[in-house]
């Protein structure tokens, strides 16, 4: 082994400059006011905001071989398979449009509904679709990277869905990825009710990817395995009636105050590719980093009216029964 | 050039440790950045030190959405180890240095569990040490990888 070093002898053997120790001492200095800074206030999201813009190529670079793939995939597809698929997807488009017949009616009728008790309608939500390009590589910390960042209108506390269901908020923003957490990670919770029921609670990430917890329910509680959890709205991060969970369990444990209740997410937060962005804003880029990005703006927010989804009404239990069944 | 080549080395490291990986692979996934940090602190430490060390850590930061200057810390640690230790280091055979390395990352990992402890929530078993026993078991390997990487672009 010594002789592998034979040529780094021409140098000096003991490294000169200012001590280690100062050198360590200063780095570990800049290391605790850096951390502390970025865990008590909040402008240093735009720090890291900023910062991150540097590292944003790798970040692409880690995803390259998955569009590779992907591209690959595509093109040395078999016609056939294309063709299967192809028809496949006509199938699946007429069954939505079919299913969406009546919606327009039932739309009205249920704004028309609203107004006679005076209640507000929320029902324009928008979309914007994002690709999920990275996972972390942290086996504690439970978030995805996405390909638009506030170029695109994202901005942090957003929602995001994917086709089955709630996939968590938006946490980190910067100027062309975001970093979204998810909802089984350990320092999330969302306030859901119960959609049989209108029963509330709040479903809280257990660190497993397929299982949530809901806390504080008493033992008294009308809640049962195979209900349907969707977001209440209350809090006002999420919008109401997107479908978060399906109750697993529901453990009766005498003497406790409360039941030990667990569900299982119904977004793929593990396989889902494409991620769904709810209420995109007008594109804010950072003051610093100037108008030429502004290019960017025509692209987000494919802007359809969402399936109305209320909690209490009757009428989305039998939307969401059906698909889920 | 010798510059170009620490820089694109740590570069791959950095992608590697981003890459996605199954969750139950997770635990396994040698620490990439460390183990390039600590080669060029044994082979070149004239060159690589503490300061390389907190960039690289706060790229990594960036990179993970870790707390801003969480691996920045332990990398200026690793490197601080590892240049006080190169000298012996060099000396060792090949498993002994692995051995050293993966008590090195075994301490680094547990600093960075001991801040997440502390601010968010961290792991309740030491299976987070388990990285730390994938880069002992790599170790040689990488060792020679690097070497010869160093040696082909007279890295000195």
């Amino acid at each position: 082994m010594q002789s592998d070093f034979k040529e780094a002898e021409i140098n000096p053997l003991f490294v000169r400059g200012p001590s280690l120790g100062l050198r360590l001492l200063l780095s570990i200095v800049l290391a605790f006011v850096l951390m502390f800074s970025d865990y008590r206030y909040q402008h240093m999201d735009k720090v890291r905001s900023v910062l991150t813009v540097a590292v944003t190529p790798l970040q692409w670079a880690v995803d390259l071989p998955t569009q590779l793939w992907s591209w690959g995939a595509t093109v040395f597809s078999d016609r056939n398979a294309l063709l299967d698929e192809n028809a496949m997807l006509k199938e699946r488009a007429l069954l939505l449009s079919s299913k969406n017949q009546r919606m327009a009616w039932l739309i009205a009728e249920n704004i028309r509904l609203r107004e006679l008790l005076n209640a507000q309608d929320g029902y324009d939500d928008r979309f914007m679709l994002g690709e999920v390009i990275g996972l972390d590589s942290d086996a504690f910390l439970h978030q995805v990277l996405i390909n638009k960042g506030r170029n695109d209108g994202v901005y942090e506390g957003q929602a995001v869905v994917d086709v089955l269901g709630l996939v968590g908020q938006v946490v980190a923003v910067s100027a062309f990825t975001s970093r979204v957490l998810l909802i089984a990670d350990t320092s999330h919770a969302v306030p859901v009710v119960v959609n049989r029921n209108g029963f509330r609670a709040i479903a809280s990430g257990t660190g497993s990817m397929n299982s949530l917890q809901l806390t504080h329910v008493p033992e008294t509680a009308d809640i049962r395995e195979g209900d349907l959890l969707v977001t209440s709205g209350l809090g006002g991060r999420f919008p109401p009636g997107y479908p978060v969970a399906e109750l697993n369990t529901v453990e009766h444990q005498p003497g406790k105050p409360f039941a030990k209740v667990t569900a299982r997410p119904l977004a793929q937060l593990e396989r889902s590719r494409y991620v769904l962005l709810l209420n995109p804003r007008e594109p804010t880029p950072l003051p610093e980093e100037g108008g030429q990005k502004n290019k960017a703006t025509a692209s987000p927010a494919e802007s359809q009216p969402e399936t109305p989804d209320n909690p209490e009404a009757p009428l989305s239990d039998q939307n969401t029964s059906g698909d889920n069944t | 050039m010798a510059i170009l080549v620490i820089f694109s080395t740590f570069l791959l490291a950095l992608l590697l440790s981003a890459m996605p990986l199954p969750d139950k692979l997770l635990w396994l996934q040698p620490e990439w950045v460390f183990m390039v940090l600590i080669y060029w602190c044994i082979a070149v430490p004239h060159r690589v030190g503490v300061f390389t060390g907190f960039i690289v850590g706060l790229c990594m930061d960036l990179l993970e959405g870790a707390l801003l200057g969480q691996n920045a810390l332990t990398c200026s640690i690793i490197a601080y180890l590892s240049l006080l230790l190169y000298q012996r280091l060099r000396n060792y055979s090949t498993w002994q240095q692995a051995m050293m390395v993966g008590i090195l990352i075994g301490i680094n990992l547990m600093i960075y569990q001991w801040i997440q402890n502390l601010t968010t929530v961290a792991a309740d078993t030491v299976a987070f040490l388990l990285p730390a026993l994938a880069s002992t078991l790599l170790w040689p390997w990488f060792f020679i990888a690097m070497r010869t990487i160093r040696r082909r672009f007279h890295v000195r």
